[in-house]
């Protein structure tokens, strides 16, 4: 196991990611020379302590799924590192470890997919795919595998006489359970779920939120939510953090970062929300321009062009994070004198 | 709309996507037509222009419009769906924006030109002054650049540009009414935020009455004046926004209305879930289609009969039978 003296001491940190960078190469021409490189990642850096649930919020090709899939080596990273508490204490840095020791860590670190009817084998049976890692991971005997299945069945809502039918007789609710049910069958320490519930109903989504959270205190799950929706981020984690264009920009606890933004990026996502109450009606504020392409992203801070706030500064020099105040990190070079508008 | 009925004839058996939905716009109002997926929104609006795909087809009800000039109301129901009456109405008087803007332009053919045609069949206009006008169009719905970006092709817009370049589309021919089904659920919020402002401007510029149809309880509270709250085919409830919103009496939209995380507050408790999922269509339960999942279920009457329409202001009305024991024959 590879121990660094650089990976952090204190017991409750789980996840410790540190200046992952993931940049794929742009290339072009007869003979494919990299011509540039999308920097989908760029330098992220955030911690997660056990038990925790931190929610990773930005729009579509801010980074957010990558640094999942980084996460879980699902991609390799260009740079930076991602320190792991394994259960006998040693950290583990997962960028570092060789390919064929992922399985160890894979075990402790397992995923929920957005889509519930594309992530699950339609020609498996759910005893199949529920009992798939226990397979690869040694249990052999079937009886002691479906018995296994049954429980993680039960502890996810489901009920056991469903175990030898295939996905397609299932809601989209009940398949996002079965997915949820096959992360857990190795008692992982650390959930990383892309966007869980995006694809489901709204009397769905309230279901499988309300799920997510039970098994998080019973099991004393760790979980990363990677999610575009404020409200469903809101709901479930304990701290956030906001990506643009491949960067964290800012990093709070949850109640603190709504109702009181520093970030003009999160105040704008914020201000972007329409509450579903017709009385605040007009509250929204409209962000002018658009998101700019991760292959060419502008100079400074990525989101001078569309800042109300931006000055001189922010167009040359990128801001790195600071603390304003404990337990939170803004990338921001106005954060000390902006006044923004968070949500109650 | 009256009492429509759209029935698909599947081998498997018949699906009753549309089940005697009746609502109504006025001029210059917002109607928004809320529900999940399954229940019958967008089919609706489609029926309406006679855009089913087969074997989707109105078995009964009327689609009274009033369209322009002096001709009064017609039927669009019973209109040719092919005839030059229903040609002249879709997309002249009649227009719709669709969910995936990507999907809803042609890939091989330039923006400008997709638009350019729009005008020509509805309006009498020479090539030239039908690019004049595409260009005052598109700079209307805040395109930059519009004088080039008329030339270029689909894939070379965003997401939201080309959303932007539907709705100018969709304006070409001044619509009395605009469809829009789901136009900002594959946006970005803060996309999302821009093109909704962007469909509040126009519809208060040019008067038109918008059919507004979505999931998202958010989105509605922001944009409609009236909501219509659809479930496996049937309307439950539906009433101007705030009585909805603040009063709901159709369990379906109580519980709807709770299940959505809220924005505010720091609260985490539970949220409040609807049991089950919805029935696959083929399966829709007797009676009331939401008595299976529906906490206030009365046995012996919610499965047996489907529930009238009973009043609960003059315009809001709700189908439960809490609130009154008629029921539909």
């Amino acid at each position: 196991m590879i121990s660094s003296p650089k990976a952090d001491r204190n017991e409750l940190t789980l996840l410790d990611v540190r200046g992952l960078k993931k940049h794929f190469p742009v290339r072009s021409g007869f003979l494919k020379r990299e011509v540039g490189a999308v920097r989908a990642v760029d330098g992220v850096s955030f911690r997660i302590a056990n038990g925790q649930t931190m929610g990773l919020v930005g729009e579509s090709g801010c980074g957010k799924t990558t640094v999942a899939r980084c996460i879980l080596r699902a991609v390799d990273p260009t740079s930076g590192e991602v320190f792991f508490r394994m259960r006998n204490g040693d950290t583990v840095d997962i960028v570092a470890m060789p390919a064929r020791q992922l399985r160890s860590i894979r075990r402790d670190v397992q995923m929920v997919f957005q889509n519930p009817f594309t992530s699950l084998n339609p020609r498996m049976t759910v005893m199949d795919i529920v009992g798939e890692p226990l397979l690869v991971n040694g249990m052999r005997d079937r009886k002691a595998r479906a018995d296994r299945v049954a429980e993680l069945l039960r502890l996810v809502g489901l009920r056991t006489e469903y175990m030898r039918r295939f996905p397609h007789a299932f809601s989209g609710g009940q398949r996002q359970r079965i997915g949820i049910a096959r992360a857990l069958a190795l008692h992982p320490r650390l959930l990383v779920a892309d966007e869980p519930v995006s694809a489901l109903d709204v009397s769905v989504q309230a279901q499988i939120l309300n799920l997510t959270k039970e098994l998080q205190e019973r099991l004393r799950l760790t979980v990363l939510f990677v999610s575009h929706d404020l409200s469903v981020i809101r709901h479930v984690c304990d701290h956030v953090a906001v990506m643009y264009l491949g960067r964290i920009v800012e990093y709070a606890a949850t109640d603190e970062l709504f109702r009181a933004p520093r970030h003009p990026y999160t105040a704008a996502l914020l201000s972007a929300v329409p509450d579903p109450d017709p009385r605040s009606r007009g509250r929204i504020v409209v962000t002018e321009g658009e998101v700019p392409s991760p292959a060419d992203p502008p100079p400074g801070c990525h989101f001078h062009p569309r800042c109300p706030h931006a000055v001189a500064r922010c167009r040359t020099e990128t801001p790195m994070p600071w603390p304003p105040d404990t337990g939170r990190l803004v990338a921001c070079h106005r954060a000390g004198d902006l006044k923004l508008e968070g949500i109650e | 709309m009256e009492g429509l009925k759209v029935f698909f004839e599947l081998d498997e058996g018949l699906v009753r996507a549309v089940d005697g939905v009746s609502f109504s716009v006025d001029q210059g109002g917002v109607v928004a037509l809320v529900g999940e997926s399954g229940c019958g929104k967008t089919v609706t609006v489609r029926a309406m222009l006679h855009l089913l795909d087969p074997p989707g087809r109105i078995v009964e009800g009327r689609v009274l419009f009033r369209g322009d000039g002096v001709g009064g109301v017609e039927d669009l129901a019973g209109l040719d769906p092919d005839g030059p009456r229903m040609r002249k109405v879709r997309g002249g008087e009649i227009s719709l924006i669709f969910q995936e803007p990507m999907a809803s332009f042609s890939p091989v053919h330039t923006v400008g030109s997709q638009i350019g045609e729009a005008i020509r069949l509805h309006r009498d206009m020479t090539q030239r002054e039908a690019r004049a006008e595409t260009v005052r169009l598109l700079s209307a719905v805040g395109v930059p650049q519009p004088g080039q970006r008329i030339d270029e092709y689909p894939y070379q817009f965003s997401g939201g540009m080309l959303q932007r370049a539907m709705i100018a589309m969709a304006l070409s021919c001044r619509p009395r009414i605009l469809i829009a089904d789901e136009p900002t659920t594959a946006l970005d919020v803060t996309t999302q935020a821009q093109i909704l402002a962007l469909l509040r401007r126009l519809q208060k510029e040019t008067g038109m009455a918008v059919i507004f149809i979505t999931h998202n309880l958010g989105v509605v509270a922001e944009m409609a004046d009236a909501v219509v709250v659809m479930y496996l085919g049937a309307v439950v409830e539906k009433g101007p926004v705030k009585a909805v919103y603040h009063e709901p009496r159709h369990p379906y939209t109580q519980a709807l209305l709770k299940s959505i995380p809220p924005i505010r507050g720091g609260g985490r408790q539970r949220l409040a879930t609807i049991a089950g999922s919805i029935p696959h269509p083929l399966m829709r339960p007797s009676g009331c289609p939401f008595h299976p999942r529906c906490p206030r279920f009365m046995p012996g009457t919610c499965d047996a009969h489907e529930p009238a329409t009973a009043s609960i202001a003059s315009d809001h009305e709700v189908s439960c039978f809490l609130y009154g024991d008629e029921h539909r024959t």
